[in-house]
């Protein structure tokens, strides 16, 4: 759900990175903090384990600019990939503008993918939206590692949609931002047509 | 979409504003919030200087998402109000009309007793306030800023 506030005249949205455990969410959100210039950021949060695993959230606040007089905000968070955290994932849709999938492309993560976009899939249904129609993109991340799936068969099996998607390694930061601004631009074209109906 | 889009304009903001502001002074607090339940800061008054106010917003909304989680599971209503106690300085949480979440943090220079006495009033206050931003925002012909977007502004944005 996004914000808009006329006071201080800012739009602000709500993205989620979602994917299975250790796929690299967290990875893509430090890379983002650490890229973008002091003023267009706030701070990071992650609330994880000691292991650095993610518990609850991580949540990372990102300016990016103006349209018309209006400052554009979107509010970054991942959910914790590991299966039993499923009432946290659920939490964290509510209000969702916008939803990353990041998929870890090593072959023994094929049924951790499929079984997480499944979960999504379900999640968001139960606060009313559809993965089909929600502004929505796919990260195939880990294209660095040796044992992968190539490009070609992680799209057939998880971007049914033929929504963008995008090869990664959010450690170094390829494919990252491009990620990230396909998603925010279907987020405001979305806003954009919702205000015309 | 799932949830309207909540859409804030000055008028109801400044009314926001009076709300917490007034509070700050009735209950001799420090700091006083309202926040969305998706995490995002609507108002700040008082002495808001030092504090990450957007931190803040984007935590209080999971903590509140997190017992209402539990509350679900229990099938017991939505914890309206809770409070933290600290050494120096104490928190207190009030869920206003299911949709906004109203903050108080506030040090011994005042008691627990008269902070929830006037959180009691303001969330009066604020129900009413926000009943009205969501009727309004649910108003077709009220037109967003987006309506006037063009895709070039959606672009120009990315063309750095
Ligand atoms: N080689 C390589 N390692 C990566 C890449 N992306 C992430 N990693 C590593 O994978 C591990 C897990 O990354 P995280 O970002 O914490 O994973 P996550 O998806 O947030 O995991 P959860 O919080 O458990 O859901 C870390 O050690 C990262 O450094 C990548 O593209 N290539
Ligand atoms: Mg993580």
């Amino acid at each position: 759900m996004s914000f808009i506030n006329y006071l201080s005249r800012e739009i602000n949205c709500k993205i989620v990175y979602y994917g299975p455990g250790l796929c690299g969410k967290t990875t893509n959100l430090q890379y983002i903090y650490n890229r973008t210039n002091p003023d267009a950021k706030g701070k990071m949060i992650s609330l994880a384990t000691e292991t650095e695993r993610t518990l609850f959230f991580d949540f990372l606040p990102l300016e990016i600019g103006e349209i018309r007089g209006f400052k554009t905000r979107f509010h970054l968070y991942t959910v914790p990939g590991q299966v039993f955290y499923d009432a946290s994932r659920k939490l964290i849709l509510k209000g969702v503008d916008g939803v990353v999938f990041v998929a870890d492309s090593q072959m023994l993560r094929s049924e951790a993918n499929t079984e997480s976009m499944d979960n999504l899939r379900t999640n968001l249904a139960e606060q009313g939206y559809n993965l089909d129609t929600i502004p929505y993109v796919i990260q195939y991340n880990k294209r660095d590692m040796p044992n992968i799936s190539p490009t070609e068969e992680l799209r057939q099996l998880l971007n049914t949609g033929d929504v963008p998607d995008f090869n990664a390694v959010a450690t170094t930061g390829e494919g990252v931002f491009e990620t990230l601004k396909s998603v925010a631009k279907l987020v405001l074209t979305e806003l954009k047509r919702g205000a015309a109906r | 979409m799932a949830s309207p889009q909540m859409v804030m304009y000055e008028e109801e903001f400044a009314q926001v504003q009076a709300v917490t502001n007034r509070l700050v002074q009735d209950a001799n607090a420090r700091v006083v919030f309202v926040v969305d339940k998706n995490g995002q800061l609507i108002s700040a008054s008082g002495d808001t200087g030092d504090i990450d106010t957007t931190s803040l917003a984007s935590l209080t909304a999971g903590t509140i998402a997190a017992t209402g989680g539990i509350a679900q599971l229990l099938r017991e209503q939505e914890f309206a109000t809770q409070y933290h106690e600290g050494v120096r300085q104490n928190v207190h949480i009030q869920v206003v009309s299911g949709r906004v979440i109203l903050v108080v943090i506030f040090d011994n220079r005042t008691s627990l007793g008269l902070v929830r006495l006037r959180v009691k009033r303001a969330t009066e206050n604020l129900t009413r306030i926000f009943e009205m931003v969501m009727a309004k925002a649910q108003d077709p012909f009220r037109n967003s800023p987006f309506s006037e977007i063009t895709d070039d502004d959606i672009d120009n944005l990315f063309n750095d």
